[in-house]
Order: C-alpha cells, then sequence, then structure tokens
C-alpha cells in the first residue's frame, strides 16, 4: 500500500515491534487510520491495545518500526506527550484523563498553561476558552456544572465528555478513545458515544477501544482486531453485520482455547 | 436554607477562612483564661518572632503534601544550615563572610533537598523512606562537623544580614515575621497562578494524569524537594541569626508541629489540594498554643494534649466545610429531628 501524497493517513504504523525486556507485546503491527475515519479496536485484555496507544501517545517509544503523522514520520528518540500533542493526537482514558480534585478549567489546560511571562497562569482566558467548549464544542447543559466545578462532582460520562472536548479544542487530527465507557451506566454511555459522533462531525480521525463490541460496531467505519500483540484482523463495517463480528470473536477465542 | 446555603458557600469559597477562625475562637479564649498575658501586645510580637521558622518550614512541607509526597529531612536541614552558616561566619574573616554563609547554607539545603528528589523521583524510594533517611544522614553529618558543641555567633547582630532578616521594622514587627508573610504570597502564587503549582496538584491528584497531559512528573518532583531544601535552610537562617547561636539539635523539635500546622491549615494528606493561607493560619495555631495554654494557668502538661484536641477539632471543620458535607448535614439536621415521627414505611425496593 502506498502513501498518497495528496490525501495522507492521519496516522500510518508500520512494522512496530515493542519487547518489554524478553516478553514481546507486539509485534509485526502495520496499520493506518485515513482522516475522518473512526476505527475500533478490539481486543482482549493483555492483547497490546494498551501498549500500542502508549506508543501512539508518546509514553514510550517502540523497540523498533516507524510511525507517520499526517505524512510526517516521528523521530521515535524525540518523541513524547507533547511532541505527541503538538503533532495532534489527542488520547482520552477510561480514569486518567482528568484530576478528581481539581476544577474544569484546570484540567482543560493542564500541561498546556496559557501562560504570562515567567509561567504564570491566565487564569481569566483558561476559564473564558473552557466555558466556550463546554457549550458549543460539546453543549455542556447539565445543571450546576460551571468551569469552577471539581471534576469529582461530575457523571462517568460528563468527565469523558470534557476530556473528549478537550482533545476537540486542540484541534486533535487523531483522537484516541481508550476504554471510555468502562464502568459507565447505560445512559452515560449513550452521552459518550454522542460526544463521539461530535468528533466525526467535525472530521476527524478516531481510534476507539472497548470491550464493547456493541458500541465499537455502532461508533465504527472499521474493525481491527488484535490478539497476543498481532493483528489479526481487520474488517470494514459495511462487510460485516454486529452478530457476525461478535461469532467471529467468540469463535476465535474459542479456536484458541481449543488449541491449547 | 437557601441563606443557610449561601453562607456556606462563601466560607468554602474563602482560603483559609474556617482555620482563620479556629485561630481567632483559641485567642479569644487565651483572652478570657490569661487576660493579663493577652491584652498586652508583647505575647504577639513574641509569636511574631517565634513563629516564622515553623511557617516557612510549613509553607514548603505544604507544597510537598499537596504533591502526595512527604519531607521528613527538614529539621535535619534546619541545623545544617545554621551550622553552614555559624562556621563560615565565625572562620572567615572577610566583610563578605556573612552573606557567603548565607548564600552557602541556602546552597546546602537545595543540596540536601536536591539529593532527596533524586531518590524520590529516578530510583522510586517512596518520599517517607528517602526523607527519614536523609534525616537521619545529614543530621550525623551536622552534629559530625560540629564536634557537637554550639556555635556562639553573637557578633552577627552588627551584620547587614541580622538587620535584614530579623531586625524589628519600624522598631516594633520582627522582620522574619514580614519575610515569612512574603514567602507565603510568593508561594500562594506559585501553587496557585503557576504552571508549576499546577503540575504538583495534578501529581498530588492523580501522577498517572499527570504523565499522560505531559507533565514531567519526575523532573517536577526533584524540582520541588530542592525548593523544599532551600526554604527549610531559610527557615534554619532566620532561627539561628534571630538566637544568634547554633546548637546541634536545633530544628530537632519542629518535625510535628510543622506537620501539624500544615493539616490544620486544611491542606489534603492524600494530596492534590494545599492550602497556602491554612497553612499560614495553622502555623500561627501551634505557636501560640504553647505560648497560650501556659499563661492560662494551668501546668504546661496540657499543651500536648490541648493541642492534639485542636488538631482534631480544625481537621474536622475541614473536612466538613472542604468537602461540602456542611450543606448535606444542615439539609439533613431537620430529617434527624424529626426521625421517629416522620419515618417512612420501609418498603423494600421492588426488583423489575
Amino acid at each position: 500500500m502506498t502513501n498518497d501524497p495528496v490525501q495522507p493517513y492521519a496516522v500510518q504504523l508500520i512494522n512496530i515491534e515493542k519487547y518489554f525486556g524478553s516478553v514481546c507485546a507486539l509485534k509485526n503491527i502495520n496499520f493506518n487510520v485515513e482522516k475522518n475515519e473512526i476505527v475500533g479496536l478490539i481486543g482482549d485484555n493483555g492483547a497490546g491495545k494498551s501498549t500500542l496507544v502508549k506508543i501512539l501517545t508518546g509514553v514510550f517509544p517502540p523497540s523498533s518500526g516507524q510511525m507517520f503523522i499526517s505524512g510526517n514520520q516521528v523521530d521515535f528518540t524525540k518523541y513524547s506527550v507533547q511532541q505527541a500533542h503538538a503533532m495532534g493526537i489527542e488520547t482520552v482514558y477510561q480514569d486518567k484523563s482528568l484530576g478528581e480534585k481539581q476544577v474544569l478549567w484546570r484540567n482543560f489546560f493542564v500541561g498546556r498553561e496559557i501562560t504570562y511571562p515567567f509561567g504564570f497562569i491566565n487564569v481569566k482566558k483558561e476559564k473564558e476558552i473552557a466555558k466556550e467548549i463546554m457549550l458549543n464544542t460539546i453543549g455542556f447543559r447539565s445543571k450546576g456544572i460551571t468551569v469552577n466545578s471539581k471534576v469529582s462532582k461530575l457523571s462517568g460520562g460528563e468527565r469523558q465528555g470534557v476530556a473528549i472536548g478537550r482533545a476537540m479544542y486542540f484541534d486533535a487530527e487523531l483522537i484516541i478513545l481508550d476504554e471510555p465507557t468502562v464502568a459507565l451506566s447505560l445512559k452515560e454511555v449513550r452521552k459518550v458515544l454522542n460526544f463521539v459522533h461530535k468528533i466525526k462531525e467535525a472530521g476527524k480521525a478516531c481510534i476507539y477501544i472497548s470491550h464493547d463490541i456493541q458500541d465499537v460496531y455502532e461508533i465504527s467505519d472499521r474493525f481491527i482486531v488484535i490478539d497476543r500483540g498481532e493483528i489479526i484482523s481487520s474488517i470494514q463495517k459495511k462487510d460485516i453485520t454486529l452478530i457476525a463480528l461478535d461469532d467471529f470473536l467468540l469463535e476465535y477465542a474459542h479456536g484458541l482455547k481449543d488449541g491449547e | 436554607m437557601k441563606t443557610q446555603n449561601s453562607l456556606i458557600r462563601i466560607i468554602t469559597r474563602v482560603e483559609g477562612l474556617p482555620v482563620f477562625g479556629v485561630l481567632l475562637l483559641l485567642l479569644l479564649a487565651f483572652l478570657i483564661t490569661a487576660p493579663d498575658v493577652f491584652t498586652h501586645p508583647l505575647i504577639y510580637m513574641s509569636f511574631l518572632q517565634t513563629v516564622p521558622p515553623q511557617l516557612v518550614l510549613g509553607l514548603g512541607l505544604t507544597l510537598i503534601i499537596t504533591a502526595g509526597e512527604i519531607d521528613m529531612s527538614f529539621p535535619a536541614i534546619v541545623a545544617l544550615s545554621g551550622f553552614v552558616f555559624s562556621y563560615f561566619f565565625k572562620n572567615f574573616d572577610s566583610p563578605y563572610a556573612v552573606w557567603i554563609g548565607f548564600f552557602l547554607a541556602l546552597a546546602a539545603g537545595a543540596l540536601v533537598g536536591y539529593t532527596n528528589g533524586l531518590l524520590i523521583a529516578k530510583l522510586g524510594v517512596p518520599s517517607i523512606m528517602a526523607t527519614l533517611a536523609a534525616q537521619f544522614f545529614w543530621y550525623g553529618i551536622t552534629i559530625l562537623l560540629a564536634g557537637g558543641l554550639q556555635v556562639d555567633i553573637g557578633r552577627v547582630e552588627s551584620t547587614s544580614v541580622h538587620d535584614i532578616f530579623t531586625g524589628r521594622l519600624f522598631d516594633i514587627v520582627p522582620a522574619q515575621a514580614i519575610w515569612s508573610l512574603g514567602l507565603a504570597v510568593l508561594l500562594w502564587f506559585i501553587l496557585n497562578r503557576h504552571k508549576f503549582g499546577e503540575a504538583i496538584m495534578f501529581i498530588g491528584d492523580n501522577p498517572n494524569v499527570a504523565r499522560v497531559m505531559g507533565i514531567d512528573v519526575e523532573a517536577t518532583k526533584i524540582k520541588l524537594f530542592t525548593l523544599m531544601g532551600v526554604i527549610a535552610a531559610f527557615a534554619g537562617l532566620l532561627l539561628t541569626i534571630e538566637i544568634n547561636v547554633f546548637f546541634p539539635t536545633q530544628g530537632s523539635g519542629f518535625m510535628l508541629g510543622v506537620m501539624a500546622a500544615v493539616f490544620i491549615g486544611g491542606t489534603l494528606i492524600s494530596g492534590g489540594q494545599g492550602s497556602i493561607v491554612g497553612t499560614l493560619f495553622g502555623a500561627y495555631i501551634i505557636g501560640s498554643l504553647q505560648a497560650g495554654v501556659v499563661a492560662t494557668g494551668v501546668t504546661s502538661y496540657w499543651v500536648q494534649s490541648v493541642m492534639g484536641l485542636i488538631m482534631v477539632v480544625a481537621v474536622v471543620i475541614n473536612v466538613v466545610i472542604g468537602e461540602g458535607r456542611m450543606g448535606d448535614i444542615s439539609f439533613r439536621l431537620p430529617q434527624w429531628a424529626n426521625i421517629n415521627r416522620n419515618k417512612p414505611p420501609e418498603v423494600p425496593p421492588q426488583r423489575q
């Protein structure tokens, strides 16, 4: 597959491998996400999803392989979370996106504060923009929740909404959602999925990781199934029904078990 | 109910207000029980003279605890900085010796703090262990260097350092009170209005969140412990210069009182949130207790128990107000009052 220079992929991974000591966490990972595409990443616990996310977001580098973001090759020796942010990769984690004891406006800008000289924070401007994001980008209308509210006062779905709104404000090319609906009630899951629809409306690329096949199926354009550090399948949504996808995953899991 | 709630909101919003209330109540209690002492301005001047070293330590410790860490090595730094200053002041025959000693003492504090930071951030040693070990080690080194002897530096009284840091403003206000207040203002802005302070709060809240949001957790911790070392050394200097003598055990009595001041002030032991204003008042509560309880005429054996009591009261007030449970309680009080009369019939929830 060649890289189209006019419309490069939002992200492209070539032969990514990751070892922890002698343990192989990822091997031979090749995949790409097109702009304005939502890719569902499916895999069991320990399949390597989190490791892959951490490589994409600059938490740690891979042992080998190449990565391109919007056609630009990433230099892994200099790649970091800040660099990933600068290159347009934002992540929403299941439980570590927001500081719970902190107020909302701090959560929007932590790590990339709007500052006066000498690193002092421009609180007024940060609050203004945070308010704007809450009202317009994510359409937050919960009663009693303001930019001065602490995250601990928000429901699980609202928290993910804040994290998604933050990612969209910082003009992400690729938003990674890592198990954003774990431990949420059905109503809250619905809220999160609505936020994800807003990502798509905004024309951004997205990698959606979840255990819940139903959520993944509803939201994604394409599915990538990962198992024991390897990609075992890439399926377009139009080529498979939810039931068939579910069957495929079950069968695969059983097949492996029988083989052991 | 509505006015009650808005009142609670005001109390909650003004930082350190509940602790200030506790301080006022305490002083009021002393005014009633020991009017002779507490109507005289001398006692307040005495507080402004004795509290600042502990206040300075408390301010630094507030940042450390907000980051979810602890520092047990500051008493040793107080001793070490006092020794370094006294030694250079006494043994160098230069008009600048006093300033050289001053900055070397701060540098010594920075060195101890920096090594603490390296152990904690780079090697992952829990801060309670790393700094407890540092407390023993540097305290031992100080006694060793001093040969166990005190160093008399009476001549310091005629130096500019003495005038600047422990002189009397308008012949009445101890300069160290102004310096410690100035430090409190500076650290309030660092913690609440600077990205370094924001990093401290997020690290204390959840280091994983801090990391994925691009905060360099290790570097921030090293900077923080180094800052604490400098602050503790400054506290040691204020103490040594005020009393004109270095003694090897100086600072060793500060550990628990300073921690009490920080917790009374409303800084969360679990990290993520700290109150500089609270620590300011907390330090004065701790400082006034000793003098106050003795002045009331009861035996000084009471001091410790009263301190414990005040600490529990202050922390309970902080928890109730700080976590918004006061609204809860005021809402439930009428319910509790009517608990027997209007008890709703207990119906087990229906399963669908």
